[in-house]
């Protein structure tokens, strides 16, 4: 049975599919991943170790400077590429980037996106509406 | 969004696919922020140094260059953030000659389409300074919260994609700081220090700018007489680099602070004192007195700041084993190569490089390259990103950090 969570309408055009992975931490692509191994790598990070390839990764905010809006290409462009980004709050650069290296990205739910979600959950998203299906989610049974 | 004839001639690819990938852009930024409409805008200032660029980012620019002049040409007069790579004495800090060609291909695809080789984070200090109520699509966020703040301009920050689809439009999407609504404060400040040295003033912004939820809080800052550039330099580029912030209010002192509280006068009202300042300091104290590079920088350095630098350096010299650094932009660079500044600097044996920042010159690899770990500043904004690339900070008056780099050890 599929849950929707309802967001902001975001950045990306069409129907992206993958697994997410949470945590309440925010999200720097300068410093806090590794391009070369695909993993969250800022040591004092919730994510740290995870491997960010082929996945949704859900986090609280958008943190770091005007470098990233570059960076996010850089790391769409690579080896290792994140499917999409959810975030509660999204700020101008990262948005910026996200359109710019054709990351899917949406915020501001009418939930907290960090709680409403857990790593695994399976995911359908609809940046232009946005949308999210939780397309399994084995504790929960229902979510607006 | 209500695009203007020309928006949609554009979107239409009627000016070519550059355009219309611009104009793309801009529309799906702006519909992420619920812009009604977009504004003509006065310049543009790009982050393109190659360490944000990386490769991929640089085989862009060389591709929109391969484009014919009509198709790719900026269409404001459009400038750049420092760059990676002083191309005069990058060997003197052991950089790589790779980066230096990685350099050479972003400035040659960058001038391809127009875009003046600036590479400063001073422009509005010294080049041409923004106008009250100017649209503006500024990349450094220094740079946007002084135009922002002290001149009254309108921008966000930009980052490079977006200011170079500005750039290729003349266009930005109208949301967050083009519109009134924007510009009030949110929070309030009473400043009960006397402001004496730069770095206080870089620690009174990192204070406030922590103190920021959001990119729309606006700080309101009540009890500052008067103030110079340099010093609201300072201030602002520590309070964007902390908070994420892009304007701020003085009473009395800057063009929108008289009206900045008019819907948001009971506002609780947070105090900063010498007290607190001294506490921000005395976070980056040292376990010992090592010390390898001092570094003046970020924001680049005023002709103002370069002068004093080089009269603190007269008749001494900087101790084998520490390196000093000041960087600012090639046009200062040039001002005080004739007016004997940088003798002064380099002859007590420091180095003055031009159009880089330090923190955006691949700085993880100059610290191996260089063996640099401990850095002593005066800028609040540096020791909040360099420790981020695995330096150890600390802040301290101008003063301090020409005394300590003379005496070869943090005094």
């Amino acid at each position: 049975m599929s849950a929707i969570i309802q967001g902001h309408p975001g950045i990306g055009r069409g129907v992206f599919e993958g697994e997410a992975l949470c945590a309440s931490d925010g999200f720097s692509a300068r410093y806090d991943l590794d391009l070369e191994r695909g993993v969250f790598a800022r040591p004092g990070h919730q994510l740290h170790g995870e491997s960010f390839a082929d996945r949704i990764i859900v986090l609280d905010i958008a943190k770091g400077g005007v470098a990233s809006a570059w960076m996010l290409n850089v790391l769409m462009q690579g080896r290792y590429r994140p499917k999409a980004l959810l975030l509660n709050k999204a700020n101008p650069i990262m948005a910026q980037g996200a359109s710019f290296a054709q990351m899917p990205l949406i915020d501001r739910f009418s939930v907290d996106i960090t709680k409403a979600l857990k790593t695994g959950d399976r995911l359908r998203l609809h940046p232009v509406e946005g949308r999210v299906e939780v397309l399994q989610s084995e504790e929960r049974e229902e979510l607006v | 969004m209500r695009l203007s004839d020309l928006d949609q001639a554009m979107l239409a690819g009627e000016m070519g696919g550059i355009r219309a990938n611009a104009m793309r852009h801009m529309v799906e930024v702006g519909g992420f922020f619920d812009a009604e409409h977009l504004v003509d805008i006065g310049q543009a200032h790009i982050m393109a140094d190659t360490e944000a660029l990386g490769e991929v980012g640089i085989a862009y620019l060389e591709g929109l260059a391969e484009a014919s002049w009509e198709e790719r040409r900026v269409l404001v007069p459009t400038i750049t953030d420092p760059r990676g790579a002083d191309f005069k004495a990058y060997d003197r800090i052991r950089q790589d000659r790779a980066i230096l060609r990685l350099e050479e291909r972003a400035r040659d695809a960058l001038q391809s389409l127009g875009v003046m080789m600036t590479d400063t984070c001073i422009n509005y200090q010294t080049l041409m300074p923004p106008v009250k109520g100017e649209h503006l699509a500024f990349g450094d966020t220094g740079v946007c919260i002084y135009s922002n703040s002290v001149f009254g301009a309108r921008t966000n920050f930009e980052g490079g994609p977006s200011a170079l689809a500005a750039a290729l439009t003349g266009r930005t999407p109208a949301y967050g700081f083009h519109l009134d609504k924007h510009r009030h404060a949110t929070h309030r400040f009473a400043i009960g220090a006397d402001l004496a040295d730069l770095v206080d003033w870089g620690a009174l912004g990192a204070l406030i700018g922590e103190r920021m939820g959001s990119y729309l809080d606006v700080p309101y800052l009540e009890g500052i007489e008067t103030a110079d550039s340099d010093q609201l330099k300072h201030l602002g580029a520590a309070m964007a680099s902390y908070g994420s912030t892009a304007l701020f209010h003085i009473a009395g002192l800057t063009p929108e602070a008289g009206g900045a509280l008019d819907s948001s006068s009971d506002l609780p009202v947070t105090r900063l004192d010498r007290s607190d300042i001294e506490a921000y300091k005395a976070r980056f104290a040292m376990q010992d007195d090592g010390l390898d590079v001092v570094v003046f920088a970020a924001p680049q350095l005023s002709l103002m700041e370069l002068h004093r630098l080089g009269q603190m350096l007269e008749g001494r010299r900087v101790a084998d084993g520490v390196t000093l650094i000041a960087a600012t932009n090639p046009e200062m660079k040039s001002a005080a190569d004739r007016m004997g500044v940088t003798d002064r600097i380099e002859g007590a044996g420091a180095i003055l490089l031009e159009g880089v920042c330090f923190y955006q010159m691949h700085a993880r690899e100059l610290a191996a390259a260089n063996g640099w770990q401990r850095l002593m500043t005066n800028s609040a904004k540096l020791a909040n990103i360099i420790a981020g690339y695995g330096y150890v900070p600390s802040v301290a008056s101008m003063d301090r950090c020409v005394a300590s780099a003379v005496a070869g050890k943090s005094v």
